[in-house]
């Protein structure tokens, strides 16, 4: 598996071949708290880079989520729908939200490393 | 203007508070538990919410003021025994709602608590339609504490004997550390409880005192929870000033005898609707999935014809599921009426349903 990348909306996302899987980032989720709902795009269907992906809510409010590449949607988690509350105990493995066939891998170029991020993340919190 | 902080501002932050502005206020939205936590411990056990910024007007004076009040609020006050409680309004001329409120009879006159946003708007009108004829005061000494859910009076009498002896909607004078405190059981969560009013230098030690009994303090995300699933109207959603009590589905808290008088401000307009219905109407609303319908959602009926709007919507911890509130047209307000909620383009089903989502356990009588 390739190194994590992370986009600047705090999606992370993993590259097995060309299917990409994506989530969202622990940081994101203390960012949102609880959160109650979540809404995945369609399996088969195609999303673009920067687009929205996806819905997640916490009791307080809506958030979009985006895909930071573009592609087609692969596969699904059911289970962060079935119990969203998930995405808040392991957010960046097994309450990934969707696979993607990537169209083009050079998009994951622009996209962050860990060092990066963290360093992103903390100075956006503040 | 320079955000205020309550007196447990200093306990919030130690207690690693989330913080918001609120009204003017820097208030905690949640602590490390998070909202979902918060709202269930309160259920289960005892929470304990900090609502300070809320005002604590207290009006002094005898008959006058019994009568000069009846012009003001749709209440029997000449009948409201010592100590007892009311749940109404401040109105325009139109019954369009200026605040909502709790007025409570205390020795020598009324004890008034209004919300935070509204409170100094409320002083101004107040006191404009009472000439300046009594003793007003929008009390800043003192702090306002909620304890609230099942655990509340068990808790609350270890600190301060004999509350536990207090009916729903009634209070008395106790004392904390020699120091006089009123003490009402009442809450808007749906649960039993109590809240507490204190001299500012003290709560911060009473409020430590019920976390040390086993009380947990919570923030304004799940009061915003428990009191949607209590089916509880929060001014600035259900209720503003385009908004009459009888269109809010609040008649009950209008007094019988003082509709058939009529002399109260907002009364013609109360009278009309009483006799002749409204056009739109609060209600309870429940989406058969999963999808959280937030204020301002259109409700649309079974022929795709707008007929109202969400006022408040969020998940229901206790509910476990969607939950909101607003208002519709009167034809579409029977209960188990099948409605529409647009919600990001897409039109979701949902039912008109009766309030409260979650049962309330307020204790009518004392527990002996």
């Amino acid at each position: 598996m390739s190194e994590v990348k992370y986009s600047k909306e705090h999606e992370w996302i993993t590259l097995e071949g060309d299917i990409a899987t994506i989530g969202i980032t622990k940081h994101a989720t203390e960012m949102l708290g609880d959160i109650v709902f979540t809404e995945l795009p369609e399996k088969g269907s195609n999303v673009e880079k920067d687009g929205t992906a996806g819905v997640v809510e916490s009791t307080k409010a809506a958030s979009d989520v985006y895909t930071p590449v573009s592609g087609e949607v692969v596969d699904t988690n059911q289970s962060i729908v079935d119990d969203p509350s998930k995405i808040n105990e392991d957010p960046e493995s097994s309450a990934w939200f969707f696979k993607l066939k990537m169209k083009d891998k050079a998009e994951l170029d622009s996209l962050m490393n860990k060092e990066e991020y963290d360093k992103f993340a903390k100075e956006s919190a503040s | 203007m320079k955000t205020k902080k309550t007196s447990l501002y200093q306990l919030h932050h130690n207690n690693s508070a989330k913080f918001v502005e609120f009204a003017g206020y820097q208030m905690p939205i949640q602590y490390s538990d998070g909202i979902v936590e918060e709202h269930k411990f309160t259920r289960s056990h005892a929470g304990i919410f900090d609502v300070s910024h809320m005002g604590q007007l207290f009006i002094y004076g005898s008959d006058d003021l019994i009568e000069d009040l009846e012009k003001i609020f749709p209440l029997d006050l000449k009948n409201l025994e010592m100590n007892h409680s009311k749940y109404s309004f401040l109105m325009n001329d139109e019954a369009g709602i200026y605040d909502d409120l709790i007025i409570t009879k205390i020795e020598k006159g009324f004890m008034i608590i209004l919300n935070a946003a509204c409170k100094d708007n409320d002083f101004k009108i107040i006191s404009e339609l009472l000439n300046d004829k009594y003793k007003m005061e929008l009390d800043k000494e003192r702090s306002l504490i909620a304890l609230q859910g099942p655990k509340s009076s068990e808790i609350l009498n270890y600190i301060i004997n004999g509350v536990n002896d207090l009916n729903f909607m009634s209070g008395s004078w106790f004392k904390f550390l020699e120091k006089k405190v009123y003490v009402t059981r009442s809450g808007y969560t749906g649960e039993d409880g109590f809240e507490v009013s204190i001299i500012n230098e003290l709560a911060e030690k009473f409020t430590t005192e019920l976390i040390d009994r086993g009380a947990k303090l919570i923030g304004l995300g799940a009061r915003d929870t428990l009191r949607l699933e209590a089916g509880l109207c929060l001014y600035g959603h259900e209720l503003d000033r385009g908004k009459t009590p009888v269109e809010a589905n609040l008649k009950w808290a209008i007094s019988k005898e003082r509709i058939s008088q009529g002399n109260f401000i907002g009364s013609r307009i109360i009278t009309k609707q009483l006799s002749d219905g409204v056009n739109k109407i609060r209600v309870g609303i429940k989406p058969e999935g999963k999808v959280i319908a937030r204020e301002k959602t259109k409700i649309f009926n079974q022929s795709d014809i707008y007929i109202g709007e969400i006022t408040s919507g969020t998940f229901g911890p206790s509910v476990n599921g969607p939950v909101a509130m607003g208002y519709v047209e009167n034809d579409f307000s029977k209960k188990n009426t099948k409605v529409f909620l647009e919600v990001r383009g897409k039109k979701h089903p949902a039912n008109i349903c009766g309030l409260p989502f979650y049962k309330k356990s307020y204790v009518k009588g004392a527990n002996k």
